[in-house]
């Protein structure tokens, strides 16, 4: 089927199967490999993209339900060559590892900071707490979302 | 496989009484991760996402309407979350923020686990299903829709509406206990409230039975009650605990949760 969605500003059309997942839709149709592929069924967080504004798990929208809606990944944070503060302050702080996990890191804590420019701790932990790490063991990640807003 | 996109209740209903195999998909939560891991390839999809007749929440005579499209993250918001607070926080133990944007109480109704998270709280609180088809609409209690493990009174052509509540306005709680705050299926639950006014005492358990139970007793029997709600339980033992551990947990939610309620 075919759909058309906004993506990063941009509308972008789509030939896909019925069943497949937004996901799927931005890596393997659209050449948008920034969002990861790591668990499908929403444990992991490194999939997380903006759906008309709110954070979710790519891999649990299906496709088909992104049609006529506005979608904004990782690949749409930067300005041009200007990264965003949040993808700067990870940088800075060492909070890349493998980097498996950072891009859906980085958009929920582009969206925390959205909702709370200067989060509590709690606020904090609860905003990427389902967003699973293998590697940093999360204190650098933390981190670099703290001087984010500070 | 087709996906069938409605833009009105009445046209969302008119699919279902056509194609009676089509499965409704609204966050996806639960849907998405059967598709993705090929157990399920249904003929059909039925988007509700474009439905707006079941999004939000709205004041009805003295009580609430939660649309079965209410996520989560709407039920923890203010004002809602004041007049419904044990729902309120059991919808906070859901997942984590991106599941909690998504995922529905209507979606929580449709997968009917005994593990549902919305269940206990809106069962404390004399909650009713809204269901309709082509057939006309029907409510029922939340216990009369809830018949067994993953197992719900829809027929196949009905969809779930809305979610009914008068709110009581007395002292409850939701409580969870799983092995971290964040996306954790319920090793047990409990809601319960305290109704002074009734003096009744009311506990809804989660994952300790087929389904999310009721047990009532009178206020003045509350020095026994953590032991009825242990003994109304029928847990199993699975890989996330044993039977007599839930049990105990639940004598141990029971009486701290009465605790709270009395105090407040
Ligand atoms: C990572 C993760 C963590 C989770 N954590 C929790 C948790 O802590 N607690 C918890 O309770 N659940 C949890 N869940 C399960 C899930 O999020 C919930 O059951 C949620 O309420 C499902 O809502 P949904 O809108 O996403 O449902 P969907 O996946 O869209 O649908 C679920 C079921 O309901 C049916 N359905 C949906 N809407 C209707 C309708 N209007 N009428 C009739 N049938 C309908 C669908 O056909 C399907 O059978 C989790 C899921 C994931 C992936
Ligand atoms: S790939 Fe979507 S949450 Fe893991
Ligand atoms: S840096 Fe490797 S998973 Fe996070």
């Amino acid at each position: 089927m075919k759909i058309s969605l906004t993506v990063n500003g941009e509308r972008r059309d789509a030939d896909v199967w019925e069943g497949e997942s937004l996901l799927y839709v931005l890596r393997e149709r659209l050449g948008l490999p920034g969002s990861k592929n790591a668990c499908e069924q929403g444990e992991c967080g490194s999939c997380s993209v903006f759906l008309d504004g709110v954070l979710v798990c790519a891999c649990l929208v299906l496709g088909a339900q992104a049609d006529g809606h506005d979608v904004v990944t990782v690949e749409g944070l930067a300005d041009g060559d200007e990264l965003h503060a949040i993808q700067e302050a990870f940088v800075a702080a060492g909070a890349v590892q493998c980097g498996f996990c950072t891009p859906g890191l980085v958009v929920a804590a582009a969206d925390l900071l959205r909702r709370s420019p200067q989060p509590s701790e709690d606020e904090l932990r609860e905003a990427l707490s389902g967003n699973l790490c293998r590697c940093t063991g999360y204190q650098k990640i933390f981190d670099a979302v703290r001087s984010a807003a500070g | 496989m087709e996906v069938l996109t409605p833009r009105t209740l009445d046209e969302a209903l008119g699919i279902m009484a056509d194609a009676p195999g089509a499965v409704p998909i609204q966050g996806g939560t639960d849907v998405m991760v059967e598709l993705n891991f090929d157990r399920a390839r249904p003929e059909a999809l039925l988007n509700l996402n474009e439905v707006a007749e079941l999004r939000g929440w709205s004041r009805e005579n003295g009580g609430v309407r939660l649309g079965a499209a209410l996520t989560y993250t709407e039920a923890m918001a203010a004002p809602l979350a004041a007049l419904l607070p044990a729902l309120a926080e059991a919808a906070r133990t859901v997942g984590s923020p991106q599941i909690r944007n998504r995922g529905t109480i209507g979606g929580n109704l449709g997968t009917a686990s005994p593990a549902g998270d919305a269940l206990p709280p809106l069962l404390v609180e004399g909650a009713e299903v809204e269901v309709a088809s082509v057939r006309g609409a029907r409510r029922l209690p939340l216990a009369e829709f809830l018949l067994g493990v993953k197992r719900n009174a829809l027929e196949p052509d009905e969809l779930v509406v809305a979610v009914h509540v008068a709110p009581s306005g007395r002292p409850q709680t939701f409580m969870k206990v799983g092995p971290r705050n964040a996306m954790v299926i319920a090793l047990v639950s409990l809601a319960i409230l305290a109704d002074r006014e009734r003096g009744e005492i009311r506990a809804a358990i989660g994952s300790a039975a087929p389904v999310a139970t009721l047990v009532t007793a009178p206020l003045a029997a509350a020095a026994g009650f953590p032991e009825l709600v242990a003994a109304t339980a029928s847990p199993i033992d699975d890989v996330r605990g044993t039977a007599e551990y839930r049990r105990h947990a639940l004598r141990v939610l029971a009486a701290r949760g009465l605790e709270r309620c009395l105090a407040a």
